[in-house]
């Protein structure tokens, strides 16, 4: 009963505290903060303001969720796929419980396997290639580096697959047998088939695709690991960067004064608390919509 | 008149349990053609096995042929989705696309083809509708989503669908089943115009509707077709005392 | 073009072998028997082991259990009972909002609210993976919960029980095991949690010296030690502690997905 209230409670102090902590920094910096693209606590002049700007940490949180979704979607999309309408029904549990084991594999260790295994493996064998191919580019030009955003990107896009499989495969498990039916009997492969599928169950499928957004951008640990940690706008995707998660891990306990700067880091995290709960936000909406539309056409 | 299809001892089973047995009848073109029975009878699976979806199901196997126009749908190498082109299904509930547009739907069979010219699209489109009796009711709003029709304009459209890819013969599983009389009258009115080109198997339960709409009726009883001959024979002349029981109610 | 979805299915499994195959082979050669018992010592001194990381780990997660369990459980109990209440169903939007926000953000909570009060200690790590856990456990329990029969609750009242009772006695007793395996599985979950114990136990060398002190955690000494620069000898100590983090999380999902085998039909196949 009251109990159960422990949501509000525990939401709304926590926005409550962010808020309030942020406030210095907010008041200091206004909208530069936002639009700024200098960190600098320390400034080398001691007559100078420390400089906080989240440009470059906003860019990084948005191009490794991006590439996350590029190269995480279409195997989470392929893995749905394959089982719900091509493998046979005994796969399923198997595959779904190494599925659920990527899940439940902590991010720390993520981040350690990125940085001793996964880097060394890209820089030699995929980078180098990458950038042969794609250099004309401007985002893959550059001194290529292991611990970069590029990394990051691709370590996010494995995590995410298990979320956006997972969701995908029970949306597609949703689709009623009249409607493969129908499409077979036009004279459809199996492609097209699943074709089918992934059409009626189109808005679950980008609801899950933005929860692994959401899941994304939230990361922490694995992405500080390999990004690098340094800062990076509109640059190559070979370059180290940093997200807002990363910035909070790396730089929080060293953080005790001046006190802006803890502020500041506040407000790094209120901007990466805002993003969260607005993107969860909609991607629940798209998905409630979604199943209420197909239970008014009489579909369900 | 020449047969369109031949079936020749067609048997079928579901795991090990077997559903249809030793078929063999041939069937007219440009007529309708009502198989009947009860429940169970292995109706349904007759005509999934014209088509090649019975084979959709796991565990499910047939034997024998079945000929259209002189070729066996299930020879060595005959792949089924070009047999599923030449032979089309409507099926009991009405199942449009719910996600597409009333255009999109009818269209749906085309594009799988890969046709894109636009204007034999919307010719195709229009005259599907047209013969499906649904062109006047729908051509205003043909962006509207295929599931907001009535449950009548539904299976219209969803005839319409099969129509369009030009089949050669339209199998329909109890069509006018889960619609309301009046809807279910337009669909008979319908069959009887499409006999014109295409050629037509109706499974029904509903023996009324047998005798008011073919011209050939079959009866399958557990999986065997006991008595198959033009309707006016079998409605008032059957040779057996089992479709007798079976017309005049007393069973089924 | 069905192949790349199979395609896609091997390569989304590469990274699973290759983290438990590299966590197994580096992590077992770091280990040896004092490995578990012995202090942290400083970066780069040899010797020594891990088990105030071990103990940290432990102790921190007990202690959010018993704070998010019986919360999170009671909260499940009465979004599943009272589901029409206008109340229940923004609890439940809250609910699943809150499973969503970042963890460094909670850790974050967690530092505004018991750090700044009495410092980096074992309370503030304990609260920060409590309010991870608790929606997790409100969500797995209501579903538990709700996956109980009709007929049974109709059983029970038809036999003049008072609704409460019904609740406590029969409803409880046959979600046991849906409630068990979300518990279970949260608690695996909070152990892996890194970024929520950086910003409030610090993290530290020595073992549990009490609650409202910093203490040691497995995932903060595997972060810690990846980032040493002496190469040879941290960096097998954080493999070590990943290999032990691992078996732990993965036994305990083990358990549950063979708890919960009929499910998923397993037990037909």
């Amino acid at each position: 009963m009251l109990i159960a209230c422990n949501v509000f409670v525990v939401l709304g102090l926590m926005f409550y505290e962010i808020i309030q902590n942020s406030l210095l920094s907010i008041q200091m910096y206004g909208a530069e903060f936002l639009l700024g693209t200098k960190w600098q606590p320390f400034p080398p002049n001691p007559n100078i303001l420390p400089s906080f700007g989240a440009l470059p940490l906003i860019w990084g949180t948005l191009v490794t969720s991006a590439i996350a979704l590029i190269l995480g979607v279409p195997l989470s999309l392929g893995i749905s796929l394959a089982l719900s309408e091509f493998a046979p029904k005994s796969f399923n549990y198997i595959i779904s419980f190494f599925v659920e084991l990527l899940a439940a594999i902590p991010s720390v260790v993520y981040g350690l396997w990125g940085i001793f295994v996964l880097i060394p493996f890209l820089q030699t064998n995929v980078y180098p290639y990458l950038q042969g191919a794609l250099g004309f580019l401007p985002i893959f030009q550059g001194t290529i580096r292991g611990p970069s955003i590029l990394t990051g990107g691709i370590v996010l896009a494995i995590m995410i697959i298990p979320t956006v499989s997972a969701i995908s495969r029970d949306v597609f498990a949703a689709v009623p047998n009249s409607q493969r039916e129908a499409i077979v009997a036009l004279g459809a492969t199996r492609w097209e088939k699943a074709g089918i599928v992934m059409s009626y169950g189109r808005s679950g499928v980008i609801g899950a695709i933005m929860l692994g957004l959401g899941r994304a951008m939230g990361e922490t640990m694995a992405i500080t690991m390999v990004i690098g940690n340094s800062f990076n706008l509109f640059g190559s995707l070979f370059e180290p960067g940093s997200t807002l998660a990363s910035i909070i891990a790396n730089e929080f306990t060293e953080a005790s004064s001046p006190p802006v700067y803890v502020s500041a880091l506040m407000e790094v995290g209120l901007i990466l608390f805002a993003l969260a709960i607005v993107v969860n936000a909609l991607a629940r909406l798209i998905i409630w919509r979604s199943t209420r539309k197909i239970k008014e056409a009489g579909m369900v | 008149m020449s047969f369109k299809i031949e079936i020749e001892n067609l048997s079928a089973w579901f795991g090990s349990k077997q559903v249809l047995k030793d078929i063999t009848m041939k069937i007219r073109e440009n007529v309708v053609t009502a198989i009947i029975g009860p429940s169970g009878c292995g109706k349904t699976t007759l005509i999934r096995c014209l088509n090649r979806m019975h084979e959709l199901t796991p565990g499910s196997k047939a034997t024998g042929k079945v000929l259209l126009d002189g070729e066996d749908i299930y020879g060595e190498g005959v792949d089924p989705v070009t047999v599923r082109r030449r032979i089309g299904m409507v099926f009991q509930k009405p199942n449009p696309f719910p996600m597409m547009s009333i255009y999109d739907n009818a269209a749906a069979g085309l594009k799988l083809n890969g046709v894109t010219d636009k204007r034999r699209l919307n010719e195709v489109v229009e005259k599907s509708l047209r013969v499906a009796h649904l062109w006047d009711e729908v051509k205003a709003e043909l962006g509207k989503s295929g599931a907001s029709l009535s449950g009548g304009q539904q299976q219209r459209l969803c005839i319409a669908r099969a129509l369009a890819i030009e089949p050669e013969v339209i199998l329909m599983d109890e069509p006018t089943s889960a619609l309301d009389p009046t809807a279910a009258a337009k669909i008979e009115q319908l069959i009887r115009v499409l006999i014109a080109d295409y050629t037509v198997i109706i499974v029904t339960h509903n023996m009324q509707q047998a005798a008011r709409v073919s011209d050939f009726t079959a009866f399958l009883y557990l999986g065997e077709l006991v008595e198959y001959g033009s309707t006016k024979d079998i409605f008032e002349n059957p040779k057996s005392e089992l479709t007798e029981k079976y017309i005049t109610g007393e069973f089924g | 073009m069905i192949s790349l979805a199979y395609l896609a299915l091997i390569a989304a499994l590469i990274p699973l072998a290759s983290i438990l195959v590299e966590t197994i082979f580096r992590g077992l050669s770091a280990m040896n028997s004092s490995f578990f018992l012995e202090e942290i010592p400083p970066l780069g001194e040899p010797g020594g082991g891990i088990g105030p990381a071990i103990q940290g780990t432990l102790i921190v997660v007990a202690l959010a259990s018993v704070m998010g369990v019986p919360i999170g459980v009671f909260s499940g109990i009465y979004l599943a009972e009272f589901r029409q209440a206008r109340i229940a169903s923004v609890a439940r939007f809250l609910n699943d909002v809150l499973t969503n926000v970042p963890s460094i953000v909670l850790g974050i909570f967690g530092w505004t609210l018991i750090v700044v009060a009495i410092g980096w200690s074992v309370i503030a790590g304990a609260v920060a993976l409590a309010i991870i856990m608790i929606p997790i456990i409100t969500r797995t329990t209501e579903e538990a919960i709700k996956l109980v029969p009709m007929t049974m609750r109709e059983a029970a009242i038809a036999l003049g029980v008072p609704r409460w009772k019904t609740t406590l006695t029969v409803v409880l007793s046959n979600a046991k095991k849906g409630i068990a395996t979300g518990i279970l599985l949260s608690v695996a979950r909070i152990s892996g949690e890194t970024a929520p114990l950086l910003l409030t136990i610090l993290g530290s060398r020595f073992w549990f010296s009490g609650f409202t002190q910093p203490t040691a955690a497995l995932s903060v000494a595997i972060f810690n030690f990846s980032q040493s620069p002496y190469r040879l000898i941290d960096w097998p100590r954080a493999w070590g502690a990943s290999l032990i983090l691992i078996f732990i999380i993965l036994v305990i999902n083990i358990i549950v997905r063979y708890a919960t085998r009929e499910k998923y039909g397993w037990a037909n196949t």
